[in-house]
């Protein structure tokens, strides 16, 4: 098991430097200069003195290797240095944002919480919607409740989150006027009215992709539950005069839930991607929206290095969820 | 006891030509009722954005300034948006993009997953690279992406093909680019499965060449995932085209499609809510016929449920 982790961990980087070429030569070939909304009285050699300082002098490779450079090795010194008090990346050239005119991740950190906030909260209910849903909609297939469950999810499945979004706010913040339908960033939590009113900002975004994740979700817990309850340990199980309640949630359940916990470990970077577009409807100002505004104002070293970090998440999921499923299964040993 | 089961020999019914497996197929698929109404609302849907246009003659790009923002009535059902152009002919017209993007997307996009996921399945030489090649694909981040290569391409396609079908272009091959490993790594599956058959065997020993083999033996075979996933496929184009055009990077403003209505309706959300409602329902209504069909489909060709 460790040796497989080890060999993993290895081919993920090759694919994570492939990955960040591959993007890094995409935004190189994009028309935008970034000295385009600069006066044009500045004089022709001024000009390409200030693109040199942008670092656009150089050729692709060169500019590839610093940047690849300060991603893995200054900004992490950076935050060493910020959490520890050192002074280790001193004189060191960080990435920095052309809209913003500060380092990158300055900005990300800044962002970080809302996507955390609003996105990890949406996840957690979302799971914690979805498995109940499917373990009862699969004991009692075709009951009721397994009808309007599968019926629901497949609406959830279906419906793109931008409607959800925008039909939510028609509701409850045009007519019925409970919830506010932009969220405010700048808002502190500090008394039981702050309090309330983050959790109403809340409310809508966290619905919306709540009700996303669980409809997918609860679909794999529903299909599992179901291969699971046929299978011969069930009526063993049962044979042996054991509670039906344990028979389900003991036996079943543990085994149903393998494959699902991998699924829920391999969504949580969809849930970063599918969040882009959550965030630009309730104008939450996370990362998503960070990453829209950067590539609309042609920021590239902002668009590059968000890329490549939802890249790693991915990466770094698919591994989480490969070594999960080994731990939880003993039938499958990858040595 | 097996003379007294079988049926007695009549000549018609050996002169009967044999019966079609699609049909047996058809007849599954009917017992799925949400497919069934799934497949009803879709050609209900495409009829009435293909014929619509015939009946209902207002052209979407008319604008009749002392008409705007009408609620519903006879003469706009749909009510009309803030220039006074026609809703119920936006959305006619918008369908026929976004379902016509859908179409084309998910036709590339199969075509792209078949193409490589027999490559890798049948050629063992090809397997390593190309495998590895969909795990790149997949662990790329693909909306981040898109949007880029939106941002990216479109003045220069727009340029040499006119803005609509510039536009047209580049978000089909974008979607198609992207979307299409899931369909490799099911036909690849399958393909690895069925070289071991005896068939496959059999036609290897009289001679037959690669790629009669791939288009004569191994092709028909992989229908039936093919299918499923050309269906999904249409689902996810749609949502993707929407999703795009949503963000603002989709399709020109004068070119409706039903995400850019959305788009632009937002902004009078808070007067004028009904006209997010109406392309955003088409969005829904499309995608989720369209996953019932899925679903239908894949239970009528899996030949362990069929005739069950």
């Amino acid at each position: 098991m460790f040796i497989f982790t080890l060999r993993r961990l290895l081919t993920a980087i090759p694919t994570l430097l492939l990955i960040s070429l591959v993007i890094f030569l995409l935004l190189e070939l994009a028309p935008g200069d970034p000295m385009a909304n600069q006066p044009l009285t500045i004089p022709p050699d001024v000009r390409e003195k200030m693109r040199e300082a942008l670092g656009l002098g150089e050729p692709v490779h060169v500019r590839y290797w610093k940047w690849l450079v300060q991603f893995v090795w200054v900004e992490p010194l950076y935050l060493f240095d910020s959490a520890f008090g050192t002074s280790f990346a001193e004189g060191e050239q960080r990435i920095v944002s052309w809209q913003f005119r500060s380092p990158v991740f300055d900005t990300i950190w800044q962002r970080m919480p809302q996507t955390l906030w609003v996105v990890g909260m949406a996840y957690v209910v979302g799971v914690l919607i979805a498995l109940p849903i499917g373990i009862i909609s699969a004991y009692r297939q075709y009951s009721w409740f397994d009808q309007v469950g599968t019926f629901i999810s497949m609406i959830g499945f279906s419906v793109p989150t931008f409607f959800t979004g925008v039909l939510l706010i028609v509701i409850f913040s045009v007519e019925l006027g409970w919830f506010p339908s932009i969220y405010d960033t700048t808002l502190v939590v500090n008394s039981w009215d702050t309090f309330v009113q983050q959790v109403r900002q809340m409310a809508m975004p966290v619905f919306v992709l709540a009700l996303f994740n669980a409809a997918q979700i609860s679909r794999f817990m529903r299909a599992s539950m179901l291969d699971n309850l046929n299978q011969d340990y069930v009526r063993t199980a049962r044979a042996k005069g054991m509670r039906e309640r344990t028979v389900v949630l003991v036996h079943v359940l543990r085994n149903s839930l393998i494959p699902v916990v991998t699924v829920i470990a391999l969504g949580v970077p969809q849930v970063f991607g599918g969040a882009i577009i959550t965030e630009q409807v309730f104008k939450v100002n996370g990362l998503g929206q960070l990453l829209i505004t950067a590539i609309y104002a042609n920021d590239l070293p902002m668009v590059q290095t968000l890329s490549v970090i939802f890249a790693v998440l991915i990466v770094l999921f698919n591994l989480i969820a490969d070594i999960l499923y080994g731990l939880l299964d003993p039938r499958i040993r990858y040595d | 006891m097996t003379e007294a089961t079988a049926k007695p020999f009549s000549v018609e019914a050996a002169l009967k030509p044999p019966r079609n497996q699609w049909w047996d197929v058809w007849d599954q698929f009917k017992t799925h009722k949400g497919a069934l109404v799934g497949m009803i609302v879709f050609l209900a849907i495409v009829f009435g954005t293909l014929l619509g246009p015939f009946i209902w003659t207002i052209d979407p790009t008319f604008i009749d300034i002392r008409a705007r923002n009408q609620g519903m009535s006879w003469a706009h059902p749909f009510g009309t948006d803030q220039l006074g152009r026609d809703m119920l002919a936006r959305m006619m017209s918008g369908g026929q993009v976004s379902i016509a993007v859908g179409l084309t997307a998910m036709i590339l996009s199969v075509l792209l997953g078949t193409l490589i996921g027999v490559l890798a399945g049948y050629f063992r030489r090809l397997d390593g690279p190309l495998m590895r090649l969909t795990d790149l694909f997949l662990s790329l981040p693909l909306l981040p992406l898109l949007l880029v290569m939106v941002m990216l391409f479109r003045e220069p396609l727009s340029r040499a093909y006119g803005p609509e079908m510039g536009t047209f272009i580049l978000i089909v091959c974008a979607i198609g680019v992207t979307s299409w490993m899931q369909t490799a790594r099911i036909v690849r599956g399958d393909v690895l499965a069925l070289k071991e058959r005896e068939f496959v065997l059999a036609a290897k020993s009289i001679g037959t060449p690669s790629r009669r083999m791939i288009t004569r033996h191994i092709l028909p075979n992989v229908m039936s995932p093919i299918m499923v996933s050309a269906t999904l496929g249409i689902a996810n184009a749609i949502i993707t085209e929407s999703a795009l055009s949503f963000l603002g990077l989709g399709f020109p403003p004068d070119f409706p499609t039903w995400g850019r209505l959305l788009f632009d309706a937002v902004d009078y959300i808070r007067d004028y809510p009904s006209r997010v409602i109406w392309p955003g329902l088409a969005i829904s209504l499309v995608v989720l016929s369209v996953n019932y069909i899925g679903d239908g489909l894949r239970d009528a060709l899996d030949p362990r449920i069929r005739g069950r």
